[in-house]
């Protein structure tokens, strides 16, 4: 699964992080997202897909490979 | 096409059932029956609202998630037939100034992140051993004081107050003075000139607040919006709103999902005892979530306006037409919860949309949460013989109030 995300779209909600602390991560001074790793292992897949669809700003894509 | 017309006659072409609704007696945690029937047969419909006006009515939970990250849904209350929520938000809009709850991206997200930096999930995390010690402290004195004590007073309402008290920079020797005028201030039947008079007395009081911290900052969420608004990164005024937005937002949602919370727990005592005999973080965590799903206690529907057409559901919102989005029907929806009216601990409940949904989804979410995990997984453990100390049905429910919750819970242990 490769991972993208839309900066100008994140309102700093942390559920990515709160989901795939592996993959997300969050900057300490406003919150947008930041992304550790695009292409996570598959055994995180569920929790990403997780993050993704809590996102409420829709910010993060998935590209199933 | 042409069933699609006749729905449209049937629900949203009339003048609609009248939101809110009321619930059923004897059946305080369930949303009202109207609500639910009209979910099952018109996920998309229309109702009528305080003042006549016949704003759409969003209460799938399918329908809500589409609708809520929808950029062309706005939460401008100047524009168009906004659905506003009461006589004196009506009166009070034209002179708001922007705010996170009434701008729409790109204004939207830089207010947001001006202000989001105290409530991020790390720094909410690092106060966890703080609100463990509020509430320890809480139960001890409970504890020390005469029974039946009044868990809203005793623990429900402190706890929030003390913690955005500590976490704005508040004295909370001033809790009654906000608590008074944020219950007012949010209050649907008092008049208008009332919740502008507490909303004002609020306003003042952070106003204050704000210039001293401009002249002699601390390590606190108003310190850092006088740090912003020295190097111009926001208004003075806009930081005094975000104050009393963050003041008012704080308490009286959590202090509800700890009273009813834990009457709904006394209700299901097998869940209670999860709760109880758990000890695992991830499960105290999950509780919490469905706990938000099933009491919903943001009942009176989260307002937007349509900036642009919107076609969802077969139904056409137009450019200008209020939009209601009303949560406890989502939350209840059995195609997105199987066995919704169960109080299910072990059920994941993550998808709700108890904090809303969208950009404008709580920013004190990751604050909330952690209250609520800190004392479920506290409380009962502590006060394994808590019960309720009155007869259920002598129980009054608040229905006026921005959130549905219990007006006083009698305990005894």
């Amino acid at each position: 699964m490769h991972v993208e995300v839309d900066e100008p779209k994140c309102v700093s909600a942390g559920l990515c992080v709160m989901s795939a602390p592996d993959v997300f991560d969050q900057r300490d001074d406003d919150g947008v997202v930041i992304l550790l790793d695009s292409d996570p292992d598959t055994a995180l897949d569920e929790e990403v897909r997780e993050a993704a669809g809590l996102c409420p700003a829709a910010a993060i894509r998935l590209v199933e490979k | 096409m042409a069933e699609t017309q006749t729905d449209t006659a049937d629900t949203a072409g009339g003048p609609g059932p009248e939101f809110p609704m009321p619930r059923a007696a004897g059946c305080p945690f369930a949303p009202p029956p109207a609500l639910e029937e009209l979910r099952d047969a018109s996920p998309v419909a229309k109702v009528r609202i305080w003042d006549g006006s016949t704003p759409w009515f969003i209460t799938g939970h399918a329908q809500q998630r589409a609708i809520l990250t929808d950029p062309r849904l706005s939460n401008d209350d100047h524009i168009g037939d906004f659905p506003h929520v009461s006589a004196y938000r009506a009166q009070i809009a034209p002179h708001t100034p922007k705010l996170i709850t009434n701008t729409d991206a790109p204004e939207h997200t830089r207010l947001r992140r001006m202000v989001n930096g105290p409530l991020l999930l790390k720094r909410v995390e690092k106060m966890r051993p703080a609100i463990q010690k509020i509430v320890d402290d809480l139960i001890d004195d409970m504890l020390a004081g005469p029974q039946p004590a009044d868990l809203l007073t005793a623990l429900a309402l402190p706890v929030p107050s003390l913690v955005i008290s500590e976490l704005l920079g508040v004295r909370y020797e001033d809790h009654e003075f906000f608590q008074h005028n944020s219950s007012t201030a949010l209050d649907r039947d008092v008049a208008p000139e009332v919740a502008r008079a507490a909303s004002a007395a609020l306003s003042g009081y952070l106003d204050k607040l704000l210039t001293e911290k401009l002249a002699s900052p601390g390590d606190d969420a108003m310190s850092e919006m006088a740090a912003r608004v020295t190097a111009g990164e926001m208004t003075h005024t806009e930081a005094v709103h975000m104050g009393v937005a963050m003041l008012i937002a704080g308490h009286e949602t959590t202090a509800t999902m700890i009273s009813l919370g834990t009457l709904a727990l006394f209700q299901n005592p097998e869940q209670l005892e999860l709760l109880r005999d758990s000890d695992d973080p991830k499960f105290v965590a999950g509780a919490v979530e469905e706990l938000l799903r099933y009491l919903s206690i943001v009942h009176s529907g989260l307002r937007r306006v349509a900036r642009e057409d919107i076609e969802i559901d077969g139904q056409l919102i137009r450019a200008g037409e209020g939009v209601v989005v009303e949560i406890s029907a989502a939350n209840w929806d059995t195609k997105a919860f199987p066995g919704a009216d169960r109080l299910d601990l072990t059920r994941n409940a993550r998808l709700h949309n108890a904090f809303g949904f969208g950009p404008h989804q709580c920013l004190g979410q990751s604050l909330a949460r952690v209250e609520l995990q800190v004392v479920y997984s506290t409380l009962y453990r502590r006060v394994p013989t808590l019960r309720l100390a009155t007869a259920f049905d002598q129980l009054e429910f608040e229905e006026s109030g921005t959130t549905y919750g219990v007006r006083s819970l009698p305990v005894t242990w």
